[in-house]
């Protein structure tokens, strides 16, 4: 960053399209959606506003006000009150939603009396005539004694005016305030406040107070000066509701004379809908329909893709083999990269169209309609309504999700939300999940029509979502914590989705899944075939020993080579670690195979399928080279004979999967968020416990 | 005694000046004002929250904060 960049902050209500404008202003592709509360951390990018200028623009996320109730909306206090040169904005860039300007411009009035210099963005003209909106902008300048531009960030519109504007701005620099509250309310009291110190203005000194934030700068005299108002609280909430109410008059005063909606020309296409999705019946009905169609999907569409992806990768390690010299080198490409990247990406296309109905669902405002429908039953659970996004999102990542219980305004019910996310079945289970399902599951139709595949796999989303609720439960009846719980949400608009959005959306997530896990993976593949293909003494005389036991037993030649192979797969270095925690899982029906997929899980779910393929292609017999479905199902179990991946183990596995904590980039965001390693300790403990009893009881019912 | 609580769906009243103190702040600031009209939209089905939209704000409150905003209604 030059010295010379201006910084500017992009400031505004929730879901007014200031990341959408962040985007187009910065060329970068940060998420979009459509309900409030999709940002809520800061996000930085560099803008070219003209040939010789750059700026350095900061997406934040949305607030009604400066006056924060939850984590997001503080980390807009906190930036708007720096006076560090380095970190303070130069200019403020707030975005407006054009058809609900009246309220969007309480936020920007109280910017403005913070005297930085502010452009406004009227973001959405597109819908304008729509709702029969008409705008007198240059009066609308004047009285607002600021630069206005019209703009559709959805539509690349404007989008030149506002870095002008900016630019125009930041030369005059100019700013001053809008409203000034204190003549209107109480001129002695803040006048008195005012005072206290010069390097700040009325306005700030005012938000330290109410909002118990202060910053470096001030000294501890001051601070105390600033705490003595704090004495008199109802005083305090009085003058903050007197502020508010003042604010909103001087508002509609401006609106009146620039702002005209024609009631006639608007369409209105929302209470239709509402009327459909929150209705007491049809409304949960559509909700569950909704969530068969998607697992039913999942399986349906994705598995002609999967099985040409899995038939690929047998043809290539195939090819491979044939055509690399016979090496060390060759046996780490054709056992243990290719099948190790093969169990990653063969999952691409469930997890896309699993991330696709995601992005849809946020983009058309529905979230929204669930998070009304579910309040009442999640407070019964001690979370809130808001709770419900996490839990729905989290089918995709873990983390994100996590990150957006900030919305979430009281400790507790944002606390519990945050522990029982790990619960819902995040995409990285899905594999695992498929893999099982195919293997152990018949592929038929239920009535006809439902795939039994697809329901299993609803099921487990099921069983997610309940042990979730459940341990809400638990935790609302334990937790000793107190705190408010408050609730208010805004029912945005419905709106079509933008394919681009969806479209981004889907690639970014569907990358950033294949690129983890395959970095992953592909360490864990080599380190795996290394220890899988060395050993001690054993392993070495592996030949020796078979030849000399078996020798007179008839077998044939490669029944002898295979022995080989699996007798040095079990004296390699990773054999003797599986058989020596081998006890520890056979009462889950698992064998030291199975356990060491459980051990590389714990870094990530999805490399479960990854190692088992590495493992199988070390000890297969070398001529043909298979599908990591045929080497599963292929497994036997020697003590039986049957197969090593039946019915009982298979239920088993996917119910330790179901609660076990097997992600160490959850733990550490549950350890940001709650700002302390308790929480995630006990996550990670208290949840593989649960693993353990529950896969122990499925198998042992089971077999 | 009428609160946004006890509306009809579909039916519209006016914010009272009495109920300003307790109006939560965060509400008032995203439109809840005395004076303003307002128009209970849609009840979730469980009674609870619902949705209303008063000055131009589509919102949906829990039944607890509804019932300590007074309205009046006018008689069509
Ligand atoms: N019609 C229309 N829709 C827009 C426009 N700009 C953004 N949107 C849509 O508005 C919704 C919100 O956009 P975002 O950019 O996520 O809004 P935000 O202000 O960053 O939201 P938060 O991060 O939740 O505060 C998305 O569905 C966008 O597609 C526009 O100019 N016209
Ligand atoms: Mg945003």
């Amino acid at each position: 960053m030059s010295k010379n960049d201006i910084k500017v902050a992009l400031i505004g209500n929730p879901n007014t399209g200031k990341t959408s404008l962040f985007n187009q202003l910065t060329g970068l592709n940060q998420k979009v959606g459509n309900y409030p509360g999709i940002t809520v951390d800061k996000k930085e990018g560099k803008s070219k506003l003209s040939e010789t200028q750059n700026a350095i623009i900061t997406d934040l996320p949305g607030t009604y006000s400066i006056n924060p109730t939850s984590i997001d909306e503080s980390i807009v206090l906190k930036t708007l009150l720096k006076k560090d040169i380095k970190e303070s904005p130069d200019v403020i860039l707030v975005v407006a939603d054009v058809e609900n300007l009246k309220r969007n411009l309480l936020l920007f009035s109280q910017i403005k009396d913070l005297e930085i210099p502010t452009v406004l963005a009227i973001n959405m003209v597109d819908q304008m005539s729509r709702k029969g909106i008409s705008i007198d902008l240059s009066l609308l300048k004047e009285e607002l004694n600021t630069e206005v531009v019209l703009i559709s960030a959805r539509k690349n519109e404007g989008i030149n005016d506002v870095k002008e504007a900016i630019i125009r701005c930041h030369v005059a620099a100019k700013a001053s305030p809008l409203c000034g509250i204190n003549h209107q309310i109480d001129p002695d009291y803040f006048d008195k406040l005012k005072e206290i110190s010069p390097n700040f203005s009325m306005y700030e000194l005012w938000l330290m107070v109410t909002q118990n934030n202060y910053p470096e700068e001030i000294s501890s005299e001051e601070k105390q000066k600033l705490l003595d108002f704090k004495k008199d609280i109802t005083k305090l909430k009085k003058y903050q509701h007197k502020e508010t109410i003042y604010r909103y008059q001087e508002i509609n005063k401006i609106l009146k004379k620039t702002y005209i909606v024609d009631k006639s020309k608007a369409k209105d296409l929302r209470s239709k809908l509402d009327r459909f999705f929150t209705h007491k019946v049809f409304g949960y009905v559509f909700f569950v329909i909704l969530l068969l169609v998607i697992f039913q999907s999942i399986f349906d569409w994705a598995s002609i893709p999967m099985d040409f992806i899995d038939a690929m990768f047998a043809e290539i390690a195939d090819f491979t083999k044939d055509n690399l010299p016979e090496g060390v080198l060759t046996d780490l490409l054709t056992e243990g990269i290719i099948p190790g990247i093969g169990g990653v990406i063969i999952f691409i296309p469930q997890i896309a169209i699993l991330f696709l109905f995601i992005a849809i669902l946020e983009e058309t405002g529905y979230m929204s309609r669930v998070v009304f429908l579910m309040d009442k039953i999640m407070r019964r659970f001690g979370m809130n309504g808001k709770s419900i996004i996490p839990l729905i999102s989290g089918t995709a990542c873990a983390i994100p999700a996590i990150m957006a219980t900030r919305t979430i305004s009281s400790w507790k019910e944002r606390l519990i939300t945050i522990l029982v996310t790990p619960f819902t079945t995040c995409s990285a289970r899905l594999p695992v999940y498929a893999i099982l399902i195919a293997l152990v599951i018949p592929d038929k139709k239920v009535f006809g029509f439902l795939n039994l595949q697809g329901l299993v796999l609803l099921a487990l989303y099921a069983l997610g979502f309940a042990s979730a609720v459940l341990a809400a439960y638990i935790l609302h009846k334990t937790l000793d914590v107190k705190s408010k719980s408050f609730f208010v949400v805004e029912m945005p608009n419905y709106k079509l989705p933008s394919i681009k959005n969806v479209f981004y959306e889907v690639v970014e997530k569907t990358k950033a899944f294949v690129f983890g896990a395959g970095k992953i993976i592909l360490a864990l593949s080599i380190v795996l075939w290394f220890l899988a293909s060395n050993g001690g003494e054993k392993y070495n005389n592996a030949e020796k020993y078979v030849t000399e036991n078996f020798v007179n037993q008839g077998l044939s030649d490669d029944e002898i080579q295979q022995k080989i192979a699996s007798v040095k797969l079990e004296n390699s270095y990773i054999g003797v670690l599986g058989k020596s925690i081998e006890p520890v899982i056979k009462p889950l029906g698992y064998d030291w195979k199975i356990g060491i997929a459980l051990i590389t899980s714990f870094a990530a779910r999805e490399v479960f399928v990854g190692t088992l393929a590495t493992i199988y292609s070390v000890e297969a017999d070398d001529e043909d080279t298979t599908t990591i479905k045929q080497k599963m199902s292929s497994e036997i179990n020697p003590e039986t004979g049957n197969k090593r991946f039946n019915f009982p183990v298979g239920m088993s596995l996917m119910v330790f999967y179901a609660f076990a904590m097997q992600c160490m980039a959850t733990l550490a965001i549950v350890k940001r968020e709650t700002k302390s390693w308790k929480w995630p300790l006990i996550q990670l403990f208290g949840l593989a416990l649960l693993a353990y009893v529950s896969s122990f009881i499925t198998y042992q019912i089971l077999s | 005694m009428s609160t946004i609580a006890t509306l009809q769906k579909g039916e519209i009243g006016y914010i009272s000046e009495e109920s300003l103190d307790f109006i939560p702040l965060k509400l008032l600031e995203m439109g809840c004002l005395p004076g303003a009209e307002v128009q209970l939209v849609q009840i979730a089905p469980l009674k609870d929250p619902l949705y209303i939209c008063v000055n131009g704000s589509h919102l949906a409150i829990r039944k607890e904060t509804a019932s300590q905003i007074k309205i009046l209604k006018v008689s069509l």
